[in-house]
């Protein structure tokens, strides 16, 4: 007589079960996606790269002339300027950055304030990079005129913009980073007579370290692909020439002027310097991207 | 937690030393320091007010109501405005929301819903990937896949290039804000009887819709603010899009005048490109903004 306790619910029926099973595979399928178009870009530039990467082999990377009248192509200067610009934003960008993410991780301001500023810091990563450009051609170039050597686009007035635009992503992740550390090191740190930038140097900075290089290796993988602001600012000269006041080159940079007026193997060759590019910027931010993640693990 | 008994020893320290003493080097190098720190945070906000400040000045003077509706003028011309362009760049990232979002979103359902380990990890590592892939690699790619294979540059490459640009960031927030949802609110589904279909959709997703539309608001005002893809997937026209070629033409986007108008020497352009930057920016601004806000207003 216990039938009356039995649940009376009925078995789902085969569309409601197939429902649930294609939702799932579905999901899955386009999260797979999300890979499979990694892959795709590598393969499409690839190929398309193929003619050029048969013609001119490694000596593409050393070869300095870029010359479509004769077909002779080498990126040699567009990597010297791609290194050369990233690496002064950096030395630029990193001391701010990290004093800006050690000053907004502190008690230095009201919890108020402090979330402003951090918002105005991010704001400086959503300004588009074109509108940057138009700023560093009538506003920048203009200024440094006035007290350097500069004559009109060169290296530094694009380096100088790279270093605001990726200021953001160092000083966030590093701050991320800094806040993720214990309080309990910090507190040792102070129990036993530590005083606060002792602490800092000492302790903190180097716990988060794995986070900090993560997020200067994401700004660097950034700086490194920047294209519309560099274009705008760099003068686009293709030589190689160690002045900051100098026109230079990037890979970007040479692929935004030169890719829609080409043809032939002249496009191939502008493949190829894509996928230096797309190849350096991968290793760039696989590496970012497992150092980030080991924090987050921490 | 025990308080230390110190009482009787007391005497052995020194009492001078808990003091803060002002001119020791301890204290100095952390005034110097604190200093430096806030120096520089001053320093890394100052370019913001600075470009602000020029893009309200000349962009609000280059304003005007026929810069909404009317084509770009020749060299020279007085007038003129960039209607067309307005429109290209909401067609293309249009485009480029249609394709990202449904794909985004799923995936983001399958990463946080059916977390499933080693695979889940791989396709959130390939996404942070993804959002690192420079902008102008996405260009070139779109122009091998759609403009070398329909012979013509078109709205349709432009806003696909922009629907991989905004594809990780849409999973990104989606994932985050689906990972918001209390665990109980999905047992409390299945409890009842519902599926995982019906959980994810009915009772998961609209509790974190208001952070997805967040996320979705951003990736569009970024995709808005991109060049690198555009410029040679959707090129640019000094005319407005002629429906009977169906997107299949060259396209007019806000982003791509202002590089074009910012490197030539007419003053008429010129101030074009600083009124469509202010919009671009005023854009960002706004989502930016609102998203904060609704970020604040979280149902859980």
């Amino acid at each position: 007589m216990n039938s009356s306790h039995e649940p009376r619910i009925g078995t789902r029926s085969g569309i409601e079960r197939s429902l649930d099973n294609s939702f799932y595979w579905i999901a899955k399928i386009l999260a797979f996606a999300i890979a499979g178009v990694l892959i795709w870009i590598t393969i499409q530039v690839a190929i398309a790269a193929m003619p050029a990467i048969q013609e001119f082999g490694l000596n593409f990377l050393f070869t300095q002339s870029w010359n479509p009248v004769n077909s002779q192509y080498g990126v040699w200067p567009a990597i010297y300027g791609t290194l050369v610009s990233s690496f002064i934003a950096l030395a630029i960008a990193v001391p701010i950055g990290l004093g800006v993410s050690i000053f907004l991780s502190e008690d230095y301001l009201p919890p108020a304030v402090q979330r402003t500023i951090v918002f105005l810091v991010e704001l400086l990563a959503a300004v588009p990079s074109v509108v940057y450009g138009l700023w560093g051609i009538f506003v920048l170039i203009p200024f440094l005129k006035g007290f350097t050597a500069l004559k009109g686009p060169a290296m530094l007035p694009a380096a100088l913009i790279l270093s605001v635009m990726i200021l953001p992503t160092i000083a966030a992740i590093a701050r991320d980073a800094i806040i993720n550390v214990d309080p309990g090191l910090r507190q040792a740190a102070v129990g036993l007579g530590a005083t606060r930038w002792e602490a800092i140097m000492q302790i903190v900075l180097p716990t988060a370290s794995s986070g900090i290089i993560g997020g200067i290796m994401l700004a660097l993988g950034r700086a490194l692909g920047e294209t519309m602001a560099v274009t705008m600012l760099i003068g686009n000269s293709n030589q190689v020439n160690p002045s900051v006041f100098a026109p230079s080159n990037t890979i970007s940079s040479l692929l935004a002027n030169q890719f829609a007026e080409a043809s032939g193997l002249q496009v191939a060759a502008l493949m190829y310097a894509a996928l230096i590019l797309f190849f350096i910027t991968l290793v760039v931010n696989v590496l970012a991207q497992l150092l980030v993640t080991r924090l987050q693990k921490i | 937690m025990t308080t230390p008994s110190i009482g009787k020893k007391t005497a052995d320290f020194e009492v001078v030393s808990l003091k803060r003493n002002p001119t020791s080097p301890r204290t100095l190098f952390g005034l110097i320091m604190s200093g430096i720190a806030g120096l520089f945070t001053l320093l890394a906000i100052i370019p913001l007010f600075i470009i602000l400040t020029y893009l309200l000045t000349r962009g609000i003077s280059s304003l005007s109501a026929s810069v909404f509706t009317e084509l770009p003028p020749p060299p020279m011309v007085d007038g003129g405005g960039f209607g067309n362009a307005i429109l290209g760049t909401v067609i293309m990232v249009g485009i480029g929301g249609l394709l990202s979002v449904p794909l985004g979103i799923m995936a983001a359902i399958y990463l946080s819903e059916f977390n499933e380990g080693k695979p889940s990890e791989w396709i959130s590592f390939a996404t942070n990937v993804l959002s690192g892939v420079p902008s102008i690699i996405v260009g070139v790619f779109a122009y091998g896949a759609i403009v070398l294979t329909t012979k013509s540059y078109s709205a349709w490459a432009g806003g696909f290039a922009l629907a991989i640009l905004m594809l990780p960031i849409i999973v990104r927030t989606t994932d985050e804000s689906l990972r918001l949802v209390p665990q109980d609110v999905r047992q409390a589904s299945v409890g009842i009887g519902a599926n995982r279909y019906q959980t994810v959709l009915q009772v998961v997703l609209p509790a974190a819709l208001p952070a997805i539309i967040t996320g979705i608001t951003l990736a569009v005002a970024r995709a808005a603010g991109e060049t690198a893809p555009l410029l040679f997937t959707a090129l640019f026209t000094q005319f407005w899009p002629n429906w009977n070629n169906l997107l299949v033409e060259p396209t007019a986007s806000l982003s791509v005048l202002v590089y074009n108008f910012a490197i030539v020497p007419f003053q008429n352009q010129q101030e074009l490109a600083w009124a469509a930057a202010f919009i671009l920016v005023l854009l960002v601004l706004l989502t930016s903004i609102i998203s904060r806000w609704a970020t604040a207003q979280r149902t859980y």
